[in-house]
């Protein structure tokens, strides 16, 4: 039986996010402490050593990003929290931000030290006015007992953007501009925010930092898969019986995912289909369901583990429709800057509505495969390219489903 | 507060004009026009690159529209769960239909992508505040508290 492991939501049920002493009380802000008896190139190497890899989705070596950043001379530095959680299925930074807020600063605190950046912003989704209340009242009580010394955090919320996860369209926001990306180079480690060096990390990425510090890179490079170590946060959603989230460690199948800590499909029904990493994730089908959930598992698998969404279809569900829908996601989140994207998802999903009504033929589906690989290697950021993944996942692995579907 | 205290309270911060925009919306619901033109002068810049900024965000909305922001989960998780049929629901409860409010002015009916609530699906927001696993039967109670 697999088991859960709670590394980042250490402290999830177990103290008041609203009142820093609980999070003192339990080793709180003790490994920034710590970080600040190191040197910083030894904190950097800490983190490279750990080998912890990015949980936004790209999987980039964190302490490799650092390192970028702290390279690069100036006067100004950021360090920016990613909250912008957005891929349709995911709540897991909501989980972390509900339950343990400081843990997150703690991250931001250490990383501004190890880079040399005295100020930090959360950059939270508009969607979570809740937790925009929370942000502020910790930190309001950190600044307070002076725990973060002269490095100042600062909330700021989106307004309803999906692209605005996207680490240069958030620096656009936090700007004060519209949300669309940058092109890169130059990366935001050397002209960020304002045009400053600047490191952007997911909550849950910043919030296996403390832990690195206080236990070592030796123990959280032991957990889980060897070349992307530690815990995953999980989202179910769809046709399971245990709808809920669950950190385990990044060996875990995507098996146990469903059928244990899931709890198995809803009703006597079978297993058809489970979408990994949101909207911009592949669908994948019965005979991959041994992949662990690690980065480059998932990768091997032409699939994707992304924001760590695991949306689960049962063998009644129509693919195509929810194929549908998920490219008239991307027909609205498109921020429009580019052509292959703009006028892509539009395409895609005229195509797709096509063939869900009935009306498609063989011809729909090649147009639909030629698109998308278009795209992929053509649209500006991550968005774009992964507008088609979906689709093109599903035309590989359902054809069954299109066939019958065709006029 | 008005929306020129507002502003005014956002001017100093950079970037602060989508900080300034998210609190005038949480008083007045939408962007007034006058309040666009106020901030092009506030914070220095055309009132074309105001309009060019609101009307790219999602959540912001220059016209007017009820003080109730209604906005129901079309994502696939929430696709799948019925949200169809609570869209359906609330169209016939309210007398309008999505991208309309009502003409008392208490409310206003959007779509919306995933809000991260997915754990029970279908969901709804009323004013940023999430109800989980809503259902036809249940639309007519929760907007009794809003009546
Ligand atoms: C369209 C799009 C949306 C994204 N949304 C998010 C998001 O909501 N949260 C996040 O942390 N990263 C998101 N990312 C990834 C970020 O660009 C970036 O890689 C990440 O914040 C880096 O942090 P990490 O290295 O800690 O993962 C998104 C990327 C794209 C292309
Ligand atoms: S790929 Fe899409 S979202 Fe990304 S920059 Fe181009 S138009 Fe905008
Ligand atoms: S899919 Fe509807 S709340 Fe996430």
């Amino acid at each position: 039986m697999a088991e859960e492991m709670r590394v980042v939501l250490r402290n999830y049920g177990k103290i008041n996010p609203l009142k820093i002493e609980d999070y003192l009380s339990v080793g709180g802000y003790e490994a920034l402490k710590k970080a600040r008896t190191m040197t910083k190139k030894a904190v950097i190497e800490e983190v490279i050593q750990s080998k912890l890899r990015g949980r936004g989705g790209a999987g980039f070596n964190t302490g490799q990003k650092w390192a970028f950043a702290h390279e690069t001379q100036d006067d100004q530095k950021y360090v920016i929290c990613n909250a912008d959680e957005g891929e349709p299925g995911t709540y897991k930074d909501r989980m972390l931000m509900e339950n343990d807020p400081h843990a997150i600063f703690e991250g931001m605190a250490i990383c501004g030290y190890a880079i040399g950046a005295n100020k930090g912003y959360v950059y939270c989704r508009g969607e979570y006015p809740h937790l925009i209340t929370i942000l502020k009242t910790a930190i309001y009580q950190a600044k307070q007992r002076c725990i973060l010394e002269d490095f100042d955090i600062e909330v700021r919320t989106g307004a309803g953007a999906f692209v605005c996860g996207e680490e240069t369209a958030l620096l656009e926001s936090i700007e004060g501009h519209r949300g669309e990306p940058r092109i890169r180079p130059p990366f935001p480690t050397q002209k960020g925010l304002w045009q400053k060096p600047t490191v952007v990390n997911n909550v849950e990425t910043l919030a296996n930092i403390p832990v690195i510090i206080d236990k070592g890179a030796a123990h959280f490079a032991a957990i889980g898969a060897p070349t992307y170590p530690g815990t995953k946060i999980l989202t179910l959603s769809g046709d399971v019986n245990n709808r809920t989230f669950f950190e385990v460690p990044t060996n875990t199948t995507i098996r146990e995912v469903i059928f244990e800590f899931g709890d198995g499909i809803l009703g006597d029904r079978k297993f058809k289909a489970v979408q990994i990493g949101g909207a911009s994730g592949a669908f994948i089908a019965a005979n991959d369901l041994d992949t662990q959930i690690s980065f480059d598992a998932m990768s091997a698998i032409n699939s994707t583990l992304g924001s760590g969404a695991v949306y689960v279809l049962d063998e009644t569900r129509d693919i195509i429709d929810v194929t549908t829908r998920i490219a008239r996601f991307f027909e609205h989140e498109s921020c429009g800057k580019c052509a292959p994207c703009r006028e892509g998802t539009a395409r895609l999903h005229e195509l797709m509505w096509k063939l869900n009504s009935g009306r498609g033929s063989a011809k729909d589906i090649a147009l639909l495969k030629k698109l998308g690989r278009v795209m992929s290697i053509t649209c500006l950021c991550g968005l774009g390219q992964a507008a088609p993944t979906a689709i093109l996942t599903t035309i590989e692995r359902f054809s069954d489903d299109y066939e019958a579907k065709l006029m | 507060m008005g929306y020129k205290q507002i502003l005014d309270a956002y001017k100093n911060i950079p970037g602060g004009m989508i900080e300034a925009f998210n609190a005038i919306q949480d008083i007045y619901s939408y962007l007034p026009e006058e309040a666009i033109i106020e901030a092009a002068k506030v914070f220095n810049v055309p009132v074309s690159k105001v309009y060019d900024v609101t009307t790219f965000y999602s959540m912001f909305s220059i016209k007017p529209r009820g003080k109730n922001v209604i906005r129901i989960c079309q994502s696939a998780p929430c696709h799948v769960a019925g949200a169809a049929e609570v869209v359906a629901a609330l169209e016939r409860e309210l007398g309008i239909r999505i991208g309309e409010s009502t003409a008392d002015g208490k409310f206003a009916l959007e779509t919306t992508e995933c809000v991260g609530q997915c754990q029970d699906t279908p969901v709804i927001t009323i004013n940023g505040k999430p109800y989980m696993g809503v259902t036809p039967a249940t639309v007519v109670d929760i907007l009794a508290e809003y009546k």
